[in-house]
């Protein structure tokens, strides 16, 4: 089973990025998505910069995707979804039906998380047309993840959203300027503020989503670590890690270290403890509330 | 003063048969319902359509010269999808004027089987630029597209231009502030999602729990609001709690409100829109009444001469009492909102 890392969701500065990214190729990483996906706006990196980055890993030996936004409006983002996906090297992330248009006949892509593919028949259209990889909407369950692996298209290849904080929503909103009582117009970049994502709380003090710009995202951490084994079992052929801003070398070496049989999969619940300070979840694995965590009350419930 | 002469369709929401009565008989020029169950986006208890209800529906909006969608747009699992094609199959066969789908795969579906159908991509399916409208088009030939409430009334217009589909928007009711069709915040409090259940912030996980100072909604366990006693305690929808951002509390995501157009109408209905819907097929029968003959008294007016086009006093104050915590706005048509 093939590791990847998808794109960076939050606003880092240009420096951060470039750290980040600098660590990957000694990584057990096998691929790597790049590029903005939330807000168009964000432009410390450019399609060049992004590009340099790109070379760079791919001489590493990982693979690189070109990652597109979710939220397509204006012409602009038009414009540049259509530089991205005519870069002439690498494969594109699709992450909405515009970038499908564009990309289909063109040879192979990826279906983002963002795509909605709920049954068979949809990824039998979208493979026709191109589609080489498809990231499963992450609110379908183990159930339905077994029914759709089970008479996917040959050939095409399933990623599963496996760690890191849910991405839940898109709204035309900026949440995070909102917040600070700024327009989006004139946000000042305030979610470069937040490399995490602000956290957003209910009233009675529990952390409960997180606000990175025009997206909402779940506090607590999807983590999928302990069912690597089941992953594995069910076909899925590559597991999705979500950048964040701490302790990405220790997560990505836990789970290679459980794929390997080097580490037993309950042993990283406690190690990743101080890489999820709100705590993690796996609700929607069982096809439940996504914000509750089963594996660990079952074991409660059953010590 | 020059009229125009390109008329708008509007689009009203019908939850059972004295709702889609009241709409026909207040102006609607077409309502839009569902089966009932899980097969659309407002699956609530005791709402919604058989087909035997569908087919009388039918027979009364005929009568009156009107037209019938009917949607089917939440996104059918591997095990559903027999029974989602069922449903397709009987909505043609009772021959209602349009299916409003949502899904990729039954709309290849639906396109295939009955190529003579009219689709139109629902709102869930997410549309919101030109070259996702064309592909749904020309895969598909969806006639019409229903437009998520994320963009400026200057996209609209921008879209409007770009396209050779017909453009339908919302006008009226409550709003949605995410992308429809990619939000997942119901399901990930409550297990139920828009696209997989029909439901946003579903009943069956509200408690309402009291308190000395007042009232607290909780959905499935989260605390989604305090209410004063002096306040209106409104329905827990997740995305219009107050929730605490560094040191304040307030509605964080969107204040329990509506959108209303008819402060914009004239720039709309130049826009060369097609159709003007109308949100609430979970409202009441005086809802839908009051909201289809106001709507369509704008519309008429509008259309007699938009240029000296002002909404009345008595359309806003009705509209305003019918609207989430008596609140409206422009939602994302007007910039300064998003």
């Amino acid at each position: 089973m093939k590791i990847s890392i998808g794109p960076i969701q939050y606003y880092w500065e240009r420096k951060k990025v470039f750290a980040f990214y600098d660590r990957l190729p000694d990584s057990a990483v096998d691929i790597v998505y790049l590029g903005e996906t939330v807000c168009s706006k964000r432009r410390e990196l450019q399609l060049a910069d992004w590009l340099a980055i790109a070379k760079q890993l791919t001489a590493a030996g990982k693979e690189v995707i070109l990652s597109t936004l979710a939220l397509l409006e204006a012409e602009s983002e038009l414009a540049s979804l259509q530089k991205i996906i005519t870069n002439g090297i690498y494969m594109v992330e699709a992450n909405d039906v515009a970038a499908v248009q564009l990309l289909a006949g063109r040879g192979h892509f990826v279906l983002g998380p963002h795509i909605n593919v709920y049954n068979n028949e949809t990824l039998m259209l979208l493979h026709e047309m191109g589609a080489k990889r498809w990231v499963i909407p992450v609110e379908l369950g183990r159930e339905i993840v077994t029914e759709l692996l089970g008479n996917r298209p040959p050939g095409l290849e399933s990623e599963l959203f496996a760690y890191g904080r849910l991405p839940l929503a898109f709204s035309a909103r900026c949440f995070s300027a909102r917040a600070h009582n700024r327009p989006k117009d004139n946000c000042d970049f305030v979610c470069r503020d937040y490399p995490d994502g602000l956290t957003l709380y209910t009233q009675d003090e529990k952390p409960f989503l997180i606000l990175n710009g025009i997206q909402v995202q779940s506090a607590v951490v999807h983590n999928l670590v302990t069912h690597l084994g089941e992953l594995v079992k069910l076909g899925v052929d590559v597991i999705r890690i979500a950048p964040q801003a701490e302790g990405m070398t220790e997560i990505i070496a836990a789970v290679r270290d459980v794929l390997e049989g080097r580490l037993q999969p309950e042993m990283t619940t406690e190690l990743l403890v101080p890489y999820q300070p709100y705590g993690c979840c796996d609700g929607y694995w069982y096809g439940q509330a996504g914000m509750t965590r089963i594996q660990n009350n079952q074991r409660q419930d059953s010590g | 003063m020059s009229a125009l002469n390109r008329k708008i369709e509007l689009v009203c929401p019908a939850g059972n048969l004295p709702a889609l009565r009241a709409a026909i008989d207040n102006g609607a020029d077409a309502v839009y319902i569902g089966f009932r169950g899980d097969s659309n986006a407002r699956n609530f208890p005791g709402l919604n359509f058989s087909p035997a209800e569908v087919l009388k529906g039918l027979e009364y909006v005929k009568k009156n010269g009107k037209r019938l969608f009917l949607a089917i747009n939440t996104y059918p699992v591997p095990a559903r999808w027999k029974e989602f094609v069922h449903t397709v199959d009987t909505a043609v066969d009772i021959g209602v004027d349009a299916l409003i789908l949502a899904d990729i795969g039954l709309m290849r579906y639906a396109s295939r089987t009955y190529p003579s159908l009219r689709l139109h991509l629902s709102v869930q399916g997410s549309a919101t630029n030109r070259y996702a409208i064309t592909f749904y088009h020309e895969q598909f030939g969806i006639r019409r597209v229903v437009l998520p409430r994320v963009l400026s009334l200057a996209q609209v217009q921008h879209l409007i231009n770009k396209t050779t589909v017909e453009v339908e928007v919302f006008g009226y009711g409550s709003l949605c502030v995410m992308v429809e069709g990619r939000c997942a915040l119901s399901s990930f409090v409550t297990g139920d999602s828009p696209n997989s259940a029909g439901v946003c912030s579903p009943a069956h996980a509200v408690r309402w729990v009291e308190t000395p100072s007042g009232r607290e909604s909780y959905l499935n366990g989260i605390l989604i609001n305090c209410h004063k006693t002096e306040e209106i305690a409104g329905y827990p929808t997740l995305c219009k709690g107050r929730f605490r951002v560094n040191r304040h509390v307030f509605h964080a995501i969107e204040e329990p409100t509506s959108l209303n157009v008819l402060e914009i109408l004239p720039d709309l209905v130049k826009s060369g829109v097609t159709a003007i819907k109308v949100e609430g097929r979970q409202r009441s029968t005086a809802y839908v009444s009051l909201v289809a003959r106001t709507l369509r008294a704008a519309l008429d007016a509008c259309f007699a001469d938009p240029e000296n086009f002002v909404p009345s006093i008595d359309w806003i104050a009705q509209l305003k009492l019918l609207s989430e915590g008596s609140c409206n706005t422009l939602g994302a048509y007007h910039r300064s909102w998003q």
